[in-house]
């Protein structure tokens, strides 16, 4: 910047409630950040009724200098005084010119805390009613279709199915050994302070198999599948729809469930129960790692584990999966097709899977555990 | 000062990895001028401007604004360089979840020590100046595209650049509202000064704004005119360049 004068301002008070206030030097976004704040404070304090603003010495006047001298007419016509500009320079008289306003617009008002509340909450009871019906008739929808699909092999689009399968079956393998079999581990540490009190370190084994099998395998399996691939679905449909991906689709004449959902079913809820086999396996093995650890022979605990566990405990907990699967893909590919507009929508949709999927699983799982408790599985 | 060179881009070579897109970019913008980089798609105009707002870094050459070179510039000179210029992209990449207002009102925020309500004030201001200013609370999803435009040119307009860069601006928009976009162009030319570098293909909006337009050629990878629109059109040799300007399909043969 060439040779810069710093901007200052001096209010001068004249004969009567006459004021002069010059101001000098370049009047560009630091020089006037300098000294907006004073001298609206001394304005405001002085409230002279004529006001002259001589600005013969400014040398530069961007925006925000233009911005000082409105804002001390405004301040003047609020005061009910009145100000005169002098000396603009030509140059600037024409920024003035393009950037003069005559009035602020002010943001809209809010409403009051009791509108507010009253709003909120007829929006929120609304919002739950839509969900349920857009939920029952998806669920319809789905059902329809995927009847149709078993009469009619060929519809199904295969080459996506096994794809989907690979994203959320093949390449999940992976954590969800690793999850089972720190599960393991920790569950036969864990159950262990207990046990040794009574020497009963073999029953850890029935603890952890029971446990994984029954519950702890599926749910966390279905957690991790709801979390890498129900916001996966959601993300990639909410991003179709927002790119009019979905609406080429209808267009053509390709139903959007039939042609994105499916698959991604069919995809999830034939991988869930094999991904929950491997969290199980592996499971048993961080339990066993454990138990070698305190000496027990490998062949002691396998045998111990297939006396523990029926087959009924392996299949009970494998049945649930196939739900936990449609659950998690159905409202995966929903939350992913009711993504509005916006640069959040996509993110937003994706937590709204995740969050209502593991919801979903939770208390389907709750009802499991009633069901199994009267069927006696 | 008016025929000072503001922008200088010396042996500009630009690509990415190993494809080379653009070479021997060699042109001056002068202080206070409007200049339109033409080109058919693909040809790499979008790329030279993402290059000449520092985007992305060249193969080789040096782009020079105000004096800095910002192919070099680090730190706080990198910083300085920004200040001066401002960019309106192509779909006007307003932040969404924020108002036309806070749009504007962020690198004053950010950037100066000016008071809340003068910022209020300078951010109405240059909405007003755009056309916008009863727009001001709206966010940029309620509104048309043409508004969203504008409104990225107040944001741009923002610190008071010297240089502004618009990325295909009228690109999408009815012929009134892209004449309408001209007419803000060539009124912020004149009663601020700024220079404008403007990527485009719309013809009528480079006959209304441009002093001055280069083009740039896919085949060629380089620039294959320079000059006044008018005189590109009537007494160019390049064959392409007539083609491009009388919007017109003649068989080249070699």
């Amino acid at each position: 910047m060439e040779d810069t004068e710093q901007a200052t301002y001096r209010l001068e008070t004249g004969q009567g409630a006459q004021a002069t206030l010059t101001l000098k030097g370049r009047l560009d976004h630091d020089g006037t950040a300098s000294l907006w704040r004073p001298c609206m404070r001394e304005l405001r304090a002085l409230r002279p009724k004529q006001l002259t603003v001589q600005v013969g010495q400014v040398e530069y006047c961007d925006g925000a200098g233009i911005a000082l001298l409105m804002e001390i007419q405004r301040i003047q016509a609020d005061s009910g005084g009145r100000a005169e500009i002098r000396d603009l320079r030509p140059q600037f008289r024409q920024l003035m010119a393009l950037f003069e306003i005559d009035h602020q617009v002010l943001p809209p008002k809010p409403l009051g805390p009791l509108a507010n509340a009253i709003h909120n909450i007829g929006r929120w009871a609304a919002g739950l009613f839509f969900d349920f019906t857009a939920q029952v008739s998806f669920i319809g929808e789905i059902c329809v279709k995927l009847l149709k699909t078993l009469f009619h092999p060929a519809s199904l689009r295969r080459s996506d199915t096994f794809l989907m399968a690979e994203k959320a079956g093949v390449n999940a393998v992976g954590i969800t050994a690793l999850l089972g079999f720190l599960i393991g581990l920790i569950l036969a540490f864990q159950s262990a302070a207990a046990m040794q009190k009574f020497g009963a370190e073999i029953f850890v084994a029935d603890l952890v198999a029971i446990a994984l099998f029954r519950e702890l395998g599926p749910l966390i399996t279905a957690l991790v599948l709801a979390s890498r691939s129900g916001s996966a679905f959601a993300a990639e449909l909410g991003t179709m729809k927002v790119n009019e991906e979905v609406d080429a689709l209808v267009t053509m004449g390709l139903d959007p469930v039939q042609f994105l959902v499916l698959p991604r079913l069919i995809a999830a809820v034939c991988m869930l129960p094999l991904l929950t086999m491997f969290n199980l396996l592996f499971g048993l093995i961080g339990c066993g790692v454990v138990m070698t650890t305190w000496d027990v022979p490998i062949s002691t605990y396998i045998e111990r584990v297939s006396e523990a566990a029926t087959l009924g405990d392996v299949v009970g907990g494998l049945a649930k999966t196939f739900v936990f699967g449609t659950l998690i893909a159905g409202i995966g590919c929903l939350r992913g097709l009711q993504t509005g507009t916006g640069p959040s929508a996509v993110g937003d949709s994706a937590t709204r899977a995740v969050v209502s999927g593991i919801i979903a699983i939770v208390v389907a799982d709750g009802i499991f555990a009633v069901v199994y408790y009267f069927l006696g599985i | 000062m008016a025929d000072q060179p503001i922008v200088q881009v010396k042996d500009l070579a630009v690509g990415y990895g190993s494809t080379v897109i653009l070479k021997d970019i060699n042109f001056d913008v002068r202080a206070g001028e409007i200049l339109t980089i033409l080109g058919g798609s693909g040809s790499g105009k979008s790329t030279l401007l993402k290059h000449m707002i520092g985007l992305h870094r060249p193969l080789s050459g040096s782009i020079v604004i105000d004096g800095t070179d910002i192919v070099t510039a680090q730190g706080q000179q990198w910083l300085d360089v920004l200040r001066k210029i401002g960019v309106a992209y192509q779909s006007g990449a307003l932040f969404g979840s924020m108002t036309i207002l806070s749009n504007v009102a962020l690198v004053l925020e950010e950037f100066t020590d000016l008071p809340r309500e003068a910022i209020e004030v300078i951010a109405q201001m240059k909405l007003k100046a755009v056309g916008l200013q009863a727009a001001a609370y709206k966010m940029p999803s309620e509104l048309s595209g043409g508004m969203r435009k504008r409104a990225a040119i107040a944001r741009a307009l923002a610190l008071d650049p010297k240089i502004l860069f618009l990325d295909e601006p009228s690109a999408g928009l009815d012929p009134i509202t892209s004449a309408q976009l001209d007419e803000l162009v060539l009124e912020l030319s004149r009663s601020l000064g700024i220079t404008f570098v403007i990527v485009t293909h719309e013809l009528p909006s480079i006959f209304a704004v441009a002093d001055r337009a280069i083009m740039v050629d896919r085949e060629s990878k380089t620039i294959v005119a320079d000059g006044r629109p008018k005189d590109l059109r009537d007494k160019s040799e390049h064959p392409m360049v007539r083609q491009f300007f009388n919007r017109r399909l003649e068989k080249v043969d070699a």
